[in-house]
């Protein structure tokens, strides 16, 4: 299942000092709301994405808890003023526990 | 009285519908476009932004999308039918079956040698001496030329590569040919579009020929145009096949679907494609 899950993230590569800079992300994740039954009756487990942090040079810049009414496939987006080069740390945390991971780097000109 | 009853219920369901058919909602631009010309249409052809959307008289189910729905196919990366385009490029050159070939290695770049290809589909296909659409031409060069058994029908991998290919031909416009060989299969598929089914007895005719622009309860109701698809649609939460949408349209009037990828759906499927001859292909569209 995990193979399935892949994140994307749009960022742009270079900015202005002091720019404010729109941030997208999107991860494809069945968000599994735990409230569904399969045919036979039996409930499906719930499997969402629970936690979604974003850092910047390690310091915290974006967290988002999401809930089981989230669409599959969430598509998360916020706007960040960058100062100094660095990087963007990416992780979901998943309900079976998996991590998933992107980075990307922005250089402030 | 049990005899009596089931007609009865039927009378009142399909009362129900008409009903509501009929009914104009409460939007109020809505109801002044309507006011001016009658004609549920002309908020849409009076605006510029559905031009490229439009071929003549015809619309893409685009211009019936609400503008949020519009907004997510619109950018590439929030689209998320884009995810079953990517996963069609990987398996493009995934190596299968017994003969060690994958797409790739007769088809190359996609971008090239699928340009146009999907727009022309279904089309009449002499080795199964009926109609393939891409899905049954995915599988017939699965089980030729790769030596690979058939993917599943709604299967990911056989969507992705659908998906995948109908992007290829994004922009171009619908042209099927319904003549030659096709003729008959064309036939059958208009006579499936005009034939009332199910417990309500509606035909695909009757909403999207008659009542496009009018509401279905709180839907709006398109022109049944399939030059979007496959699509990823909201209510199903995932990227799915024109063939599952005619299952969904049948089960909601209450008839028994034929299953996805069955001669009866396939003639359908190039009668309603030929409705839209001209139509920008949109796939991945996103739809509600």
């Amino acid at each position: 299942m995990a193979a399935d899950i892949k994140p994307r993230i749009r960022v742009p590569q270079t900015a202005k000092k002091d720019e404010i800079i729109e941030i997208k992300t999107l991860i494809s994740h069945p968000m599994e709301s735990g409230q569904r039954k399969d045919s036979q009756g039996k409930i499906i487990p719930r499997k969402i994405i629970n936690k979604m942090t974003v850092a910047f040079n390690g310091k915290p810049v974006f967290e988002a808890k999401l809930e089981p009414s989230i669409s599959a496939n969430p598509y998360l987006s916020f706007f960040l003023k960058c100062s100094a080069s660095g990087n963007l740390d990416f992780t979901w945390t998943d309900d079976d526990g998996s991590v998933y991971k992107a980075t990307q780097a922005i250089t402030v000109a | 009285m049990p005899r009596l009853r089931s007609p009865l219920l039927t009378a009142a369901a399909a009362l129900a519908v008409l009903g509501s058919l009929a009914a104009c909602d409460g939007d109020k631009s809505k109801s002044a476009a309507m006011a001016d010309s009658g004609d549920p249409l002309a908020q849409y052809r009076a605006n510029p932004k559905y031009k490229a959307f439009m071929a003549g008289e015809k619309m893409s189910g685009y211009v019936f999308a609400s503008p949020e729905t519009q907004a997510m196919q619109d950018d590439d990366f929030e689209n998320p039918g884009m995810l079953a385009v990517q996963d069609g490029e990987e398996e493009w050159s995934k190596v299968e079956g017994a003969a060690g070939k994958s797409c790739a290695s007769c088809h190359q770049d996609a971008a090239k040698s699928m340009k146009g290809v999907a727009v022309s589909y279904p089309k009449f296909e002499p080795k199964r001496g009926k109609l393939a659409n891409i899905e049954h031409r995915i599988n017939l060069c699965r089980t030729e030329h790769m030596k690979a058994p058939e993917l599943k029908w709604e299967s990911k991998p056989l969507l992705g590569l659908t998906a995948y290919v109908e992007h290829q031909s994004r922009g171009l416009p619908i042209s099927v040919k319904v003549d030659g060989p096709a003729a008959p299969f064309f036939e059958e598929g208009k006579k499936f579009y005009y034939t009332r089914r199910g417990q309500m007895d509606i035909a695909c005719a009757q909403c999207h020929e008659q009542n496009p622009g009018m509401n279905i309860g709180v839907e709006n109701l398109s022109q049944g145009q399939s030059n979007g698809y496959p699509t990823y649609r909201l209510k199903w939460q995932s990227f799915g096949s024109l063939h599952r949408r005619f299952e969904g349209c049948n089960q909601e009037v209450r008839a028994e679907p034929y299953p996805r990828g069955s001669d009866e759906y396939t003639n359908l499927e190039l009668y309603v494609a030929w409705r839209g001859n001209g139509l920008k292909s949109e796939a991945p569209s996103v739809r509600r």
